[in-house]
C-alpha cells in the first residue's frame, strides 16, 4: 500500500528526514516511536502534503501512484487520512458542515453523487457517539473552544466519517487522560480491516497497550534505525532510547 | 507561492457577472452642476414649488461646505462639473403604466441580473421598486400593499401623491446640510423609494429595490425614506449593481428611517456596485448617508449590511435612539479585494432611557485591499442604563492587503455600559492544510471559513439574501488565496 523509499526532507533549511525507508501493507499496524526531534511529525506532515516540508529527495508510492506528485487533497480523496497532533479551530464552520463538505469532494472525486442528507445525519450521529462526544458537537464550529481531549476525540470522529485506507494517527495520544485514550484506541481498532493500514506515530508506549501493533519502527535523526514486533515497544519502555544508543538531548 | 496564494488568485479571478451595459436611449443632462440644472430637474418631475425650494436650499448649503477627508481611502479629487445630473430611459409617453410598457431591453436587463419582477415575484413574495439610472421603472405588487394600506413607491410619485408625509418627514433624520454628500442629494436627488406603514400594520411581504447605474458620467443620487408608523413592521431589501466602466462612479444616496412607538424596520443591503478590475481601474465610489432614527418608545431599528462592491464604499448605518426603550443593531460584512477601499461602520445614538444598541463588524481584506471600520457610540446625559456592545472582527487573507479599527466612545451618562471587543486574524496556512487534507480544495476551504466567520451576520439577513450573500463572497473572493 505504501512504500517509502530513502524519503529526505526538510523545514526551513533544516534537514530532517535524511533516508528514511519504509514498507506498509494492507491491513498492517505499524508504530513508529523515537524521542523528540527525531523527524516522526515530518514524516506525518510529509506524506499529507504539508507545503511546509520540503521533499528533497527519495520516492513514496501509495497505491501505485507517485505520492509526492499527488495535490494535498488528491492524497486524502485516495483515503489518507492525518489526524493531526494540534487539530486547529475553524471559527463558524460547524463539525457537521466541515464534514459534509469534505465527504461530497471525495465522492466527487470518486465520481459519487452528493451525500443524501438524512444518511449524513444519521451517520454523523452515529459516530459522535462512538467516539463520546455529545451531538451538540457536530453543530459547533471546527474544534472552537474544544479541550485538547475533545480535539483529540473529534479528529477520531472523522476518520470514522471519512472511513480512510491509510490512517496517520501523529501523537494522537499526548496529552490524553485514560478514558480519552480508550476513546481513541476503540475508534482505531474498529477501523482495523485487511483492506487498511494504520500508522501510528507515538512517543510512548502505553497507546499501544490499546493498540497492538504489527510492527514497531524506531526514528533516530532522521532515519529507521531499528525494527521489530510489538515487544520492540516494551523493550523500549523498559530500557529507554539510551539502549539503541540514542542521545535524546542531541536529537531535541 | 503557498497554495493559499494560489487558491485565493483562482478564487478573485472571477469577472464581474453585472458588467454589463444595457443599449437604451436615454435622455441626460448635459454634464455640471447649478441652479439651472436643478431647476430643470424639478420641472422634469414637475415637482411643486416647495420641493424645488428645499432643493435649491440644500444646493447653496452645498456650495459653502468641503468635501471630507477624514476617511482612511484615498482617490483624486472629483470635478463635480464632470457628472451628469439626471438621466432617464427615454419612454414615448412619461413613465410607463404597466410592465407591457416598459422598454423590453430594460426587462431584460432586470432577467438578467435575476430581479423578480413578474411571476417570479409573486413566487419569491417580494415586492420590488427597481430603480434604473435615475428613475423608479415599476413597483409590483401594488394591489397587495394598497390593501393593507401599506405605501411603497417612488419617492417622485409620493412627492404628489402623498406631499404632507415627504414634508413632515424628508430631511427630519439627514438634514440637508447633515454632511457633504448629503447636501449634494439634497439639492439632485432623481428618485428612489417611498415607504409608509400605517399604525399597527405588519408589511404583509418584503419589500426591494434594486438600484443599477447604466449610463456613462452619470451620478446616482438616491434618496430612500422609511416610516414606519406606531406598532407597525417592516423588512426592507436593497440591492445594487452596475456595469463594468473604466472611469469612477459616483453614488450619493441618502436612506432615511423613521420608526415611531413600537415600529420596528429592519434594513438589509447586499450591495455589489461594480468594484474596479484588479488593477484598480474604475468601479463605484459610494458616498451614502443612511441613518434611522427610533423616535417612538421600545422601537428599533436594525441595519444588516453585505458590502462586497465599489472602489471605495463611504458609509455608515446609524441610529438615533430618542425613544425610551428603543433598540439599534448593527450588523455588517464588508469584503475588499484587489484595489478596493472601504471605510464603513455605524453610530450608535443613545439620548433616551433604557437604550440599547449591537453592533457585529466583520470586515474581510484580501489582495491589496484595505478595509476600515469606523464606530462611534454616543451616551448622551438623559441615557439612563443605556448599554452598547461591539464586537468587532477582522479577517486578513494574505499579506498585502490591511484592516484597520476606529473606535469612538463618548459616554455621558454614568449608568451606561459599554463594551467593545475587537480581534483580528487571518485565513491560516494551518487551517487551509486541515481543510485540504480532509479532502476540501483551497479555494473551498478559504470561502467556507470567510463564510462561517460572517456567520453571525449572515443570519440577520432574510433566507433568499442570504444565500445571494454567500454566493456574492465566494465570486468576490475568487482568486484571493495570496
Amino acid at each position: 500500500m505504501l512504500s517509502i523509499k530513502n524519503l529526505q526532507a526538510q523545514v526551513e533549511d533544516k534537514q530532517i528526514l535524511k533516508g528514511l525507508n519504509l514498507e506498509i501493507k494492507a491491513g498492517e499496524v505499524h508504530a513508529i516511536m523515537g524521542p523528540n526531534g527525531s523527524g516522526k511529525s515530518t514524516l506525518s506532515q510529509v506524506l499529507a502534503g504539508n507545503e511546509a516540508f520540503e521533499v528533497t529527495g527519495g520516492s513514496v508510492r501509495y497505491q501505485d501512484q507517485d505520492l509526492l506528485e499527488m495535490s494535498t487533497e488528491d492524497r486524502a480523496r485516495e483515503g489518507l487520512f492525518l489526524a493531526f497532533q494540534y487539530p486547529v479551530e475553524i471559527p463558524g464552520v460547524s463539525n457537521l458542515q466541515f464534514l459534509k463538505t469534505a465527504i461530497n469532494n471525495i465522492r466527487q472525486h470518486r465520481g459519487e453523487g452528493e451525500i443524501n442528507a438524512a444518511e449524513f445525519m444519521k451517520l454523523a450521529k452515529e459516530k459522535i457517539k462512538q467516539v463520546n462526544l455529545n451531538p451538540s458537537f457536530l453543530k459547533r464550529g471546527v474544534n472552537e473552544g474544544f479541550s485538547g481531549g475533545e480535539k483529540k476525540r473529534n479528529e477520531i470522529m472523522q476518520m470514522l466519517m471519512l472511513e480512510p485506507k491509510l490512517a496517520i494517527l501523529d501523537e494522537t495520544d499526548s496529552g490524553l487522560d485514560i478514558d480519552a485514550l480508550r476513546v481513541v484506541a476503540d475508534g482505531v481498532n474498529a477501523l482495523r480491516s485487511p483492506e487498511r493500514a494504520v500508522i501510528m506515530v507515538t512517543h510512548y508506549q502505553r497507546l499501544l497497550d490499546y493498540i497492538v501493533p504489527d510492527y514497531v519502527h524506531v526514528l533516530s535523526q532522521g532515519r529507521i534505525i531499528k525494527s521489530g514486533g510489538k515487544e520492540l515497544a516494551l523493550e523500549l519502555e523498559e530500557k529507554g532510547y539510551g539502549w539503541l544508543g540514542i542521545d535524546e538531548q542531541a536529537e531535541a | 507561492m503557498s497554495e493559499s496564494d494560489k487558491a485565493v488568485k483562482e478564487l478573485i479571478k472571477r469577472e464581474y457577472e453585472h458588467g454589463f451595459v444595457t443599449e437604451i436611449e436615454s435622455e441626460t443632462f448635459e454634464p455640471g452642476l447649478n441652479e439651472d440644472v436643478i431647476r430643470r430637474l424639478s420641472a422634469k418631475k414637475k415637482e411643486p414649488e416647495w420641493m424645488l425650494e428645499w432643493r435649491l436650499k440644500a444646493y447653496h448649503q452645498w456650495l459653502e461646505m468641503e468635501e471630507p477627508e477624514w476617511a482612511h481611502v484615498n482617490f483624486p479629487k472629483i470635478d463635480y462639473n464632470s457628472i451628469a445630473y439626471y438621466s432617464a430611459p427615454k419612454s414615448k409617453d412619461d413613465a410607463p403604466k404597466s410592465l407591457d410598457e416598459v422598454d423590453p431591453e430594460l426587462l431584460k436587463t432586470y432577467e438578467k441580473l435575476g430581479i423578480p419582477l413578474h411571476e417570479r415575484a409573486r413566487l419569491a413574495g417580494v415586492a420590488v421598486d427597481a430603480v434604473f439610472d435615475s428613475v423608479s421603472i415599476t413597483t409590483t405588487f401594488k394591489e397587495k400593499l394598497t390593501e393593507a394600506g401599506v405605501i411603497f413607491c417612488p419617492i417622485s410619485e409620493a412627492v404628489h401623491k402623498h406631499p404632507e408625509l415627504i414634508k413632515k418627514y424628508i430631511g427630519s433624520v439627514v438634514p440637508q446640510k447633515d454632511n457633504f454628500f448629503a447636501a449634494l442629494n439634497s439639492a439632485v436627488f432623481s428618485d428612489g423609494s417611498f415607504v409608509y406603514i400605517p399604525k399597527g400594520v405588519r408589511c404583509p411581504l418584503e419589500l426591494s429595490t434594486y438600484f443599477r447605474i447604466n449610463e456613462a458620467n452619470t451620478g446616482q443620487f438616491e434618496r430612500t425614506l422609511i416610516v414606519a408608523e406606531e406598532g407597525s413592521h417592516v423588512s426592507y431589501l436593497e440591492g445594487c449593481t452596475a456595469p463594468m466602466r473604466d472611469e469612477n462612479q459616483l453614488h450619493a444616496a441618502v436612506v432615511e428611517l423613521v420608526a415611531l412607538d413600537d415600529a420596528e424596520i429592519k434594513y438589509s443591503t447586499v450591495q455589489n456596485w461594480y468594484p474596479g478590475d484588479e488593477e484598480g481601474k474604475g468601479g463605484i465610489y459610494n458616498f451614502v448617508t443612511k441613518r434611522g432614527a427610533c423616535i417612538g418608545k421600545n422601537s428599533k431599528i436594525s441595519w444588516t449590511q453585505v458590502e462586497t462592491g465599489s472602489a471605495i464604499t463611504w458609509k455608515y448605518p446609524s441610529c438615533v435612539l430618542r425613544g425610551e426603550n428603543s433598540v439599534g443593531e448593527f450588523y455588517s460584512v464588508a469584503l475588499t479585494n484587489n484595489f478596493q477601499q472601504a471605510d464603513t461602520g455605524t453610530k450608535m445614538i443613545h439620548l433616551g432611557k433604557n437604550t440599547r444598541s449591537t453592533i457585529i463588524s466583520k470586515g474581510i481584506s484580501a489582495g491589496k485591499s484595505n478595509s476600515s471600520y469606523r464606530g462611534l457610540v454616543r451616551i448622551g446625559p438623559g441615557a439612563e442604563n443605556a448599554r452598547n456592545y461591539t464586537q468587532c472582527d477582522s479577517l486578513l487573507i494574505g499579506d498585502k492587503c490591511g484592516a484597520h479599527t476606529f473606535p469612538y466612545i463618548e459616554n455621558k451618562n454614568k449608568s451606561a455600559i459599554v463594551e467593545h471587543e475587537a480581534t483580528t486574524s487571518k485565513v491560516s496556512d494551518d487551517q487551509l492544510f486541515l481543510c485540504q487534507q480532509r479532502g476540501i480544495d483551497a479555494e473551498h476551504a478559504v470561502s467556507m471559513i470567510v463564510n462561517g466567520f460572517c456567520k453571525e451576520v449572515f443570519k440577520e439577513l432574510p433566507m433568499e439574501f442570504a444565500v445571494e450573500a454567500t454566493k456574492l463572497l465566494e465570486v468576490s473572493l475568487e482568486g484571493s488565496v495570496g
